[in-house]
């Protein structure tokens, strides 16, 4: 066994009458990597922000028993001190500045005020070195991917002597590749001695690198599975987690495919970051009545940019090629245009582009159909209300009444808001981009279940994912994209997450 | 983050739906103690009938362009050069109509033109070309500025015919041609408070049968009841002096037009979703730079109305007319309680923070404090209010 570097006891944290926290117990061994698991909503996050002093001593109750001595942080300085780093989904890091200069930010290697520059950039070096990430210390931030942009938050972490490192759903917006490079630097770091805490939905990930697991449901600790000795049980932990079996995480579906409802020939979209070249190569692309298509591919693959360019042509300069819409040829040349031939779109970016984050779930869903709730301009908000009630009931969004505002609302809730709002827009084709990223477990049995019901209603869907399990448990058949072009496609019977990986590496352009 | 599901049904408490027009509440409850003040501190001059009716001729720019700039605002830019469009479009009317003797009919429409299409020239920058609001109408600011001076040639043009400048010295015709009590007007006070009743109550019921949040009806009682006791007040005030100006009938007209506009028309809408997530408006199918560049055109042909109030007013047009109403205009947005940051913001906030500055200036000036006093409280009153919502915000 070995020694305890944290011991967080009995920790309860109340927002005004709503207790967030009601008793969370969490014991990380020292150089183990710990893995956090939960439900959105289940206080995770809520408990990192009590670790770190982001909400300070006295605002909670419960001890933090770190490296043998109980603690009392007024604030993230004091954990920061203490070598505790926490690494948020949302990267924090400074777009427009260097790699050199985000690292050592607030903490600028100078004398007398003066930064030494080589010296800075000789350490930026070194600490990129220690994370295995092949980048000049002076290419700006904002030129990585979010990969690497991870990484150097990982390095900002170690230029800090870091000792317990917190990575708060790490792998969320990275594609397998990254991932993957990710989980065996962690590997590596717990080889030199630091402790890591993991925050992820991902099973499989966290099978590969925990030693140990806890799960919080409603803000208790309901469990803790060492893992060190036997493979997890994948079952157990969503048991625990969702405090019922899932005895299948994607519900069955009998497809009941029809004719092909839309079809997209010879489309190919130029980059307009890079004039001249094309982002999209001469796709094929076509999804049939009742079915769903899935497109999987690394991120960066180009699979948002052609589902956008392809709707009201929001991505993308110099668009080539032909759509087809239950065999007639459609323009679809604006985003109105697009939604009225029967297109919807809900974006990846579910905060950043999917809602209006100030408005109620009523306004939210009405969005991009106000005509049908509105007469000669006006609107007619007993209708509007009536949809929105109607849609809060049928995905089941849990909130109090449909006039709360969207920002309130957890993940998964909000990703029904955006379900919602869509097929009020009655769509003949809905395309989905990661509709289930960063939402837990149940929401997204949940939002399996609606694409169900939308198929069987005779519509497409077309299902854009990072996460290989789900396309190869939803989808009737799958394109691979890479580098703009695809590069497989698969009836789901043939599918594997072998197959499509090897047609990624083998970046052949099928016909 | 603090997400836990609540139970579906739960009924709003007075106090929860008193929270939510806290903000309302307070502007209003700020404005009412701001004139009790004044009141006092005056001696009674304030509400004095006539200078009542002057405060609200002075305010009445103000208020027609902050419905311009609200729209502007919430979508998510800013408009400097109204003060630069009233005098420009003050020096065009007073050109026609004092050397060139055109008709005030033709002149109005000329210069509503005029206005339009000077915030079309500016919204196309910004709509078209997403250049930044703040730099185009600097720009804008600079050129109309200039086209004033060269318009008017540096020097005041008037008088006006009396038809023109009735506008804003004009008063509702009294029918009971009554020696000291102005009937017709406070008659018209008193329909247009049942009327504000009536529209209250209905929308009141809307809400309720759609499941939604209302006040308890003796929250709502009393709310109602002071503003339609301050209605039938001031009516009854200005009708013992020359009754119900022209402008006040023009400017509640428009604070009708455009609270209808905001609230419940599907432009209106498009509007708050804009300025809330431009991003998600586009892809919601609203064509959102045709949106921007309406609430651009709008606020011209609204500082075009609010600069012929201003000259009919003033009886002249002067090269210096209207420079700094900008300011006033933003500032009154902003006590309105709209963000900054777009997406928020109501009509009814915003005519009560033109109130709140117009009060502000009119006890200020009867009180005898100085210009350089009266300007360092404005700026420390807008800071305060705005202070207030960002705390407000920070709380929850």
């Amino acid at each position: 066994m070995t020694t305890t570097i944290l011991d967080m006891r009995d920790i309860q944290k109340c927002f005004g009458p709503v207790k967030a926290l009601s008793r969370v117990n969490l014991k990380v061994g020292d150089g183990e990597i710990h893995a956090i698991c939960g439900e959105n909503g289940a206080g995770k996050s809520t408990l990192m922000k009590i670790l770190s002093g982001v909400y300070p001593h006295g605002s909670f109750t419960g001890d933090i028993v770190f490296d043998g001595k109980p603690r009392t942080f007024q604030g993230l300085r004091d954990s920061e001190a203490l070598g505790i780093c926490i690494i948020h989904q949302e990267l924090a890091l400074v777009p427009m500045l260097s790699i050199t200069e985000n690292l050592f930010l607030g903490n600028e290697i100078a004398r007398h005020g003066v930064i030494d520059w080589n010296q800075a950039h000789r350490r930026a070096r070194d600490l990129l070195a220690r994370v295995g990430l092949d980048a000049s210390p002076q290419t700006l931030v904002g030129k990585l991917g979010i990969g690497q942009q991870q990484m150097v938050e990982i390095a900002k972490a170690l230029a800090k002597d870091v000792r317990l490192l917190i990575l708060d759903e790490p792998t969320a917006s990275l594609n397998e590749k990254d991932s993957d490079t990710l989980l065996k630097l962690m590997l590596e770091l717990k080889g030199r001695g630091i402790t890591s805490i993991i925050i992820s939905h991902k099973l499989n990930e966290i099978g590969r690198v925990a030693d140990e697991i806890t799960v919080i449901r409603d803000g208790s600790t309901v469990d803790v599975i060492d893992c060190r000795a036997e493979p997890i049980d994948e079952a157990r932990v969503i048991r625990s987690m969702v405090g019922r079996e899932l005895s299948d995480r994607y519900p069955s579906r009998v497809s009941e495919i029809g004719e092909t409802l839309f079809e997209v020939e010879g489309w190919s979209v130029g980059d307009p970051e890079r004039p001249g070249r094309d982002r999209i190569r001469n796709i094929n692309f076509h999804v049939r009545r009742g079915e769903v298509v899935g497109i999987a591919g690394l991120m960066g693959s180009g699979r948002t940019e052609f589902a956008m360019s392809v709707f009201g042509r929001t991505y993308g300069t110099n668009i080539r090629g032909k759509a087809r819409l239950e065999g007639r040829e459609v323009d679809l040349g604006t985003v109105r245009k697009a939604i009225d031939q029967g297109l919807a779109y809900a974006t990846e970016d579910r905060k950043g582009a999917g809602l209006v984050l100030g408005e109620s779930i009523t306004r939210n869903t009405s969005m991009a159909n106000l005509a049908a709730v509105s007469k000669r301009w006006v609107m007619n908000e007993l209708a509007e209300t009536k949809v929105a009630v109607d849609y809060q009931a049928r995905l089941r969004i849990r909130t109090p009444n449909v006039l709360q505002s969207v920002d309130k609302l957890s993940g998964g809730n909000q990703q029904k808001v955006v379900l919602g709002k869509w097929l009020f827009s009655d769509p003949k084709v809905l395309i989905l981009d990661e509709p289930t990223r960063g939402i837990d477990v149940g929401a997204k049995y949940e939002i399996y279940g609606v694409v169900n019901q939308v198929v069987s209603e005779g519509r497409g869907v077309v299902m854009i994912s990072s996460e290989m399990p789900e396309l190869l448990g939803t989808c009737d058949r799958i394109y691979v994209m890479n580098e703009g072009r695809f590069v497989g496609e698969f009836p789901i019977a043939e599918a594997s997450q072998e197959k499509i990986m090897h047609a990624i590496m083998k970046n052949e352009v099928i016909q | 983050m603090n997400e836990v599901s609540v139970p579906l049904a739960s009924k709003p408490s007075a106090l929860t739906s008193f929270k939510r027009g806290a903000r309302e509440y307070g502007l209003l409850a700020s404005l009412i103690v701001i004139m009790v003040f004044f009141q006092v501190a005056t001696g009674g001059a304030l509400m004095q009938p006539l200078n009542l009716t002057n405060l609200l001729l002075q305010n009445s720019y103000i208020v027609v362009m902050a419905l311009g700039m609200l729209m502007v605002i919430v979508c998510g830019h800013i408009d400097l050069s109204v003060g630069s469009v009233v005098g420009v479009i003050g020096a065009i009317a007073a050109v026609l109509m004092v050397q060139y003797r055109m008709d005030f009919f033709t002149v109005t429409i000329i210069c509503l033109a005029t206005g339009a299409l000077i915030g079309a020239a500016q919204g196309y920058w910004v709509a078209v070309w997403g250049m930044p609001s703040f730099i185009v109408t600097l720009a804008g600011m600079l050129i109309f500025r200039g086209a004033t001076i060269a318009i008017s040639q540096g020097q005041s043009i008037g008088p006006f015919p009396p038809a023109f400048s009735a506008i804003s010295s004009g008063f509702i015709p009294d029918i009971f041609a009554s020696e000291h009590l102005r009937i017709t007007s406070l008659l018209v006070g008193i329909a247009v408070a049942a009327a504000f009743w009536i529209v209250e109550y209905r929308s009141r019921r809307r809400t309720l049968k759609s499941g939604g949040n209302a006040a308890p009806m003796a929250l709502f009682a009393l709310k109602n009841g002071v503003i339609t006791a301050l209605i039938v007040y001031f009516c009854y005030l200005l009708s013992t002096y020359r009754g119900i100006p022209t402008v006040l009938v023009i400017m509640s007209v428009l604070i009708g037009v455009y609270t209808f506009i905001m609230n419940r028309t599907v432009i209106g809408r498009w509007i708050y979703a804009v300025g809330g997530n431009l991003k998600a408006a586009k892809l919601s199918g609203i064509n959102t730079s045709r949106v921007t560049f309406f609430a651009f055109v709008n606020m011209g042909v609204l500082a075009a109305v609010a600069g012929l109030i201003f000259v009919a007013r003033l009886n002249s047009a002067t090269p210096r007319g209207g420079s700094g109403f900008e300011l006033d205009v933003i500032a009154a947005v902003f006590i309105g309680g709209a963000s900054a940051s777009g997406g928020v913001g109501k009509v009814v906030g915003v005519v009560i923070g033109a109130f709140i500055m117009g009060v502000l200036n009119n006890g200020m000036s009867i009180m005898g404090i100085g210009i350089d006093y009266q300007q360092m409280i404005k700026g420390a009153v807008l800071l305060a209010a705005v202070f207030v919502d960002v705390y407000q915000k920070s709380k929850v």
